[in-house]
């Protein structure tokens, strides 16, 4: 029998989930300008920009923002305890985290933080995230409940897989939805069921749409497992109100749906005439006891004030599953042995962060309110700019790290995108991309309402680039327009 | 309306291949051994011995071994930049230390460990990794066809997500194994195709009872994919001979399977008269081109002399794969952003280490040697401590950090165990532990011949412990084969 070894791993033999699966966040969004980046370290002035600026990913500290320096000099002693030992270099480190990093190194038999932990996590931190979590919703938080894992991008992945067992079960996703979760269920063999949030009531959620989506997919032989609500909203940016939560509560209680709460935007608030409200905290505060409603809530250390994606943290809080089943998400856990310590102890910090008369509280405050701050004003400016854009709505960014305009696009440009084999917003980023640098991703990306069109884009170039950015944008939306216009 | 309480995720209801899937290295007698040493912290004296010894999994820090100073100076420069702007900086800090530090930071996004950074890794991280491979094989490498992962686990799942299309896909898996294998497979919902290992020859690999399983697997309808070599193995400890490595390369080629090469334990050789040869270098020496055969190899910042689970670092290179199947795999690391940086920083110094000449060079090589000698002396002791032991014998170790003793059980215990329902070599491990409170896995967990038993230990306790362990292991065994001799 003969093999064709060259072609023993070739794209038509993989698994069609790989193939099927999409991620617009990187990809094409990606490599074009890194290719336009090299272009111009090659040739400096070949082009209409001096610099690329990344507008298309959550990723802070990759356009200059700080990391808060308490959380680095607890990491630094955690990864070096012998800094400790010496009195010169103790007096690098401010007292606190000195002591932090001591209490942290505790929890470590032999202080090792190079070995492997429990496979939810070290018990020590866990108890800090679970002090951390009840603290701020006022009800009570077990760290048995708690996984940590290297970002919640694996805490998602690891639901997908234990609640999809084919593509007759499918999981309740928003359009637009931040593009991990329709690349999960498809990787793990299941089926999204979209539901759309209402760009005309400020991305608002509407149960009746809810309910219409889930008959829907029942009625097509779809075993609805779960609905996920991204709150605050990625890419949409909107808080949702209490009301609106407790309903969501009731609604899966009622259809006996898991309630996968994406909240790693919790700490990103611009506005102050909402408040985050965490599920747990609407759903023990509605009556519903730990038994009574499984819900799935993932914290991240990759956004707020702190920013931290490359060191991969973040946790999921799991409850109201039956002891078996927890035994399953702990065992899956196991296979892949534990998360990696810096994301732990990071996700411990963010949860239990310096108090007033601490000795670095103050210069921590500071460093916090300073970014927050930057950023409520970074997201009112361009907010304001694209509103000012012919063709162009942008509801309010009242929380996490992007924005999604709406734009208008006319027939010819449209005539002109399906002519390049693109979609019409792909088609628009890509220009916008070539004339100005900005790199931005096509609302196609993230699921739209069929016939509209937008874009995503962060809130996180440097304040002093903004003004910059916007004009360039609106130079090129200008020229876009009249070569386009109806 | 019931009055049992029906929970809302049954049990029955989750996806049966996370049900069916399992690990034992933190199964059943690990979640025993933290219950006895909670029973130990609340009653000491309560039980014959005063610690439980974790020797169930490669966890070296945890039992004692320390980090590499090197290593973590570089990596709390990294995470704490403003040591190196301190007066003292060279006081405390190699100054060769410094300068990687600085140069990491000079590769990665925004200079910061907090950022993303590219899908498959920093690329001048890849780069140094790309160097330490040609200088170890004498063969270029490609840092384009690096991926960093978080440690080697990740890169396996990747790999079997991406190769298995459904139950009907089968990979060959060498018995006894590291059951992530089994785990991984049964997750990604292939088929493991078993070929033994024969332990009269030193677990050595017969390549005619690797084709032997391979036609009869396609006889039953299976399409075999790919061979999962572990070499040092794990957790037989075998180094192959270079002659049989070239002929597990001509079956790979002739037969159209990807060699999926395990080389975690390449650092951990304990025998002067064989050496470690990574099976991209035997390719390459041999001559075959990148179009006849393709290979997966994988490397961690477990293990080695090393040790760093818990930073959870390591990266597999690709050989032999097509543009765009390699753009598959880029795609789903892009799905979860990146790879931890410290990991990514440690997988990067790993293979580069101080050289002669350098500042650091004299206490790295120290340190190195004192571990890697200190490994042998403890394999060398267990290993004779189980061959002196009534009815077992033990393979040496020559290289990883474990010892695989088989132990032949008299009849009466296996109907003991029998009787209480469990595995023989389980019932054999749990009496071990309640006796001694040393956890090691029984054989069960990582395939073995049928009708054998075997329990896996690694070799790393404390040296100053390992007196003690054999003398209590001795007794341990001699008082278990008096009760149960036939």
């Amino acid at each position: 029998m003969a093999f064709d070894c060259a072609a023993s791993v070739d794209v038509g033999s993989i698994n069609p989930k790989v193939h099927k699966c999409k991620y617009a966040v990187r990809g094409e969004s990606e490599t074009y300008p890194q290719i336009l980046e090299q272009q111009l370290q090659a040739n400096p002035g070949s082009l209409p920009f001096d610099e690329v600026i990344y507008c298309s990913i959550g990723n802070p500290q990759a356009l200059g923002q700080q990391p808060i320096t308490f959380f680095r000099e607890v990491l630094a002693l955690c990864d070096h305890p012998s800094l400790l030992e010496k009195s010169e270099t103790r007096n690098s480190f401010s007292s606190d985290s000195i002591s932090r990093a001591q209490k942290i190194l505790s929890y470590f038999p032999g202080k090792a933080t190079g070995a492997y932990s429990h496979s939810q996590g070290v018990k020590g931190l866990r108890d800090a995230i679970a002090a951390g979590i009840e603290a701020r919703d006022g009800f009570p938080a077990s760290a048995d409940d708690i996984f940590l894992t290297d970002g919640a991008t694996p805490g998602v992945h690891c639901m997908m897989q234990l609640l999809i067992r084919s593509e007759t079960d499918g999981i309740l996703c928003p359009i637009p939805q931040y593009p991990l979760y329709s690349a999960s269920i498809t990787l793990h063999g299941g089926t999204l069921v979209p539901y759309y949030l209402d760009e005309a009531t400020g991305w608002g959620l509407e149960i009746s749409e809810l309910k219409k989506q889930l008959e829907d997919a029942r009625s097509k032989g779809i075993s609805v497992k779960a609905l996920v609500v991204i709150n605050p909203g990625n890419p949409t940016g909107q808080i949702l109100t209490e009301d609106n939560q407790q309903q969501i509560v009731e609604f899966c209680k009622k259809e006996g749906l898991v309630l996968l709460a994406d909240e790693v935007y919790q700490e990103n608030i611009y506005i102050d005439y909402k408040k985050f409200n965490s599920f747990k905290k609407i759903v023990r505060s509605t009556g519903y006891g730990k038994e009574d409603f499984p819900l799935v809530s993932y914290h991240s250390i990759s956004k707020g004030y702190y920013g931290e994606c490359g060191k991969r943290g973040g946790y999921m809080e799991v409850t109201g599953f039956s002891s078996s089943v927890r035994e399953q998400i702990y065992k899956i856990a196991s296979v892949n042995l534990c998360s990696n310590i810096s994301g732990q102890i990071l996700a411990s910090l963010i949860m239990n962060t310096p108090k007033p008369g601490d000795a670095s509280y103050e210069s921590f405050a500071a460093e916090r309110d300073g970014i927050l701050k930057s950023l409520a004003r970074r997201a009112k400016a361009m907010e304001n700019a694209f509103n000012n854009l012919e063709g162009v709505t942008c509801n309010t960014a009242e929380a996490s790290m992007f924005l999604f305009p709406k734009i208008h696009l006319p027939k010819k440009a449209i005539e002109a995108a399906i002519a390049a084999k693109k979609e019409p917003d792909a088609f628009y980023t890509l220009r916008l991309l070539e004339s100005t640098g900005i790199v931005v991703v096509p609302g196609s990306g993230f699921g739209q309402v069929p016939g509209t069109y937008h874009f995503r884009c962060s809130i996180l170039p440097q304040e002093d680039k903004i003004p910059a950015i916007i004009s360039r944008l609106a130079a090129f939306h200008k020229l876009f327009m009249s070569q386009y216009r109806d | 309306m019931s009055f049992i309480k029906t929970p809302a995720v049954p049990i029955e209801s989750i996806n049966p291949k996370v049900k069916d899937c399992e690990y034992a290295v933190r199964g059943e007698i690990l979640n025993y051994a933290l219950r006895l040493q909670e029973e130990l912290e609340k009653n000491p004296g309560s039980r014959p011995f005063d610690e439980i010894i974790y020797s169930n999994l490669g966890n070296p820090h945890a039992l004692g071994q320390k980090p590499i100073t090197f290593f973590r100076q570089v990596l709390a420069l990294c995470e704490y930049p403003a040591l190196l702007d301190t007066d003292d900086t060279h006081k405390f800090f190699s100054s060769d230390a410094i300068s990687r530090a600085k140069k990491i930071r000079s590769t990665l996004t925004g200079k910061s460990t907090g950022a993303y950074s590219h899908s498959k890794g920093a690329k001048g991280l890849r780069e140094m990794i790309a160097d330490g491979i040609a200088l170890r094989d004498g063969y270029p490498a490609n840092p384009e066809d690096i991926f960093l992962t978080d440690g080697a686990s990740a890169a396996v799942h990747m790999i079997m997500q991406l190769l298995i299309r459904s139950e009907n896909d089968g990979i060959l898996c060498p018995i006894p194994q590291y059951p992530l294998y089994s785990a991984a497979i049964t997750l990604h919902g292939g088929t493991l195709v078993p070929y033994y290992l024969s332990e009269a020859k030193g677990w050595g690999l017969e390549v005619f009872e690797l084709k032997g399983n391979l036609d009869l697997a396609r006889e039953n309808g299976i399409s075999v994919k790919a061979i999962v070599v572990i070499n040092p193995g794990n957790p037989t400890g075998q180094v192959l001979s270079e002659s049989n490595q070239q002929e597990i390369v001509e079956l790979c080629r002739k037969e159209g399977l990807v060699l999926l090469a395990d080389e975690v334990y390449q650092d951990n050789v304990y025998v002067k008269d064989k050496n470690f040869i990574s099976f991209k270098r035997i390719i390459k020496s041999v001559g075959y081109s990148d179009d006849e055969i393709s290979l997966v190899s994988f490397q961690s910042i477990s293990k080695g002399y090393y040790g760093e689970c818990g930073k959870r670092g390591g990266y597999m290179e690709l050989c032999g794969f097509s543009e765009d199947v390699k753009d598959q795999i880029y795609k789903v690391a892009s799905v979860n952003l990146c790879s931890n940086t410290s990991g990514q920083i440690l997988a990067s110094l790993i293979m580069n280490p101080p050289k002669p000449g350098e500042e650091s060079h004299k206490l790295f090589f120290a340190e190195k040697e004192a571990i890697l000698s200190s490994l042998g002396r403890r394999a060398k002791a267990l290993e004779d401590a189980f061959n002196s032991m009534e009815g077992v014998s033990c393979q040496k170790a020559e290289g990883a950090m474990y010892l695989f003793p088989l132990i032949k059980l008299p009849n009466k215990a296996i109907e003991a165990a029998k009787k209480v329902n469990m595995v023989p070599d389980a019932f054999y491990a749990l009496r071990l532990l309640d006796a001694t409170g040393l956890v090691l896995v029984p054989g069960s967990g990582f395939g073995q011949a049928p009708g054998t038993w075997h329990v896996r230990t690694t070799i790393l306790p404390d040296e100053s412990k390992i007196p003690a362990i054999v003398s209590r292991l001795k007794a341990f065994h001699e008082s278990f084969m008096k009760e149960f001799q036939d």
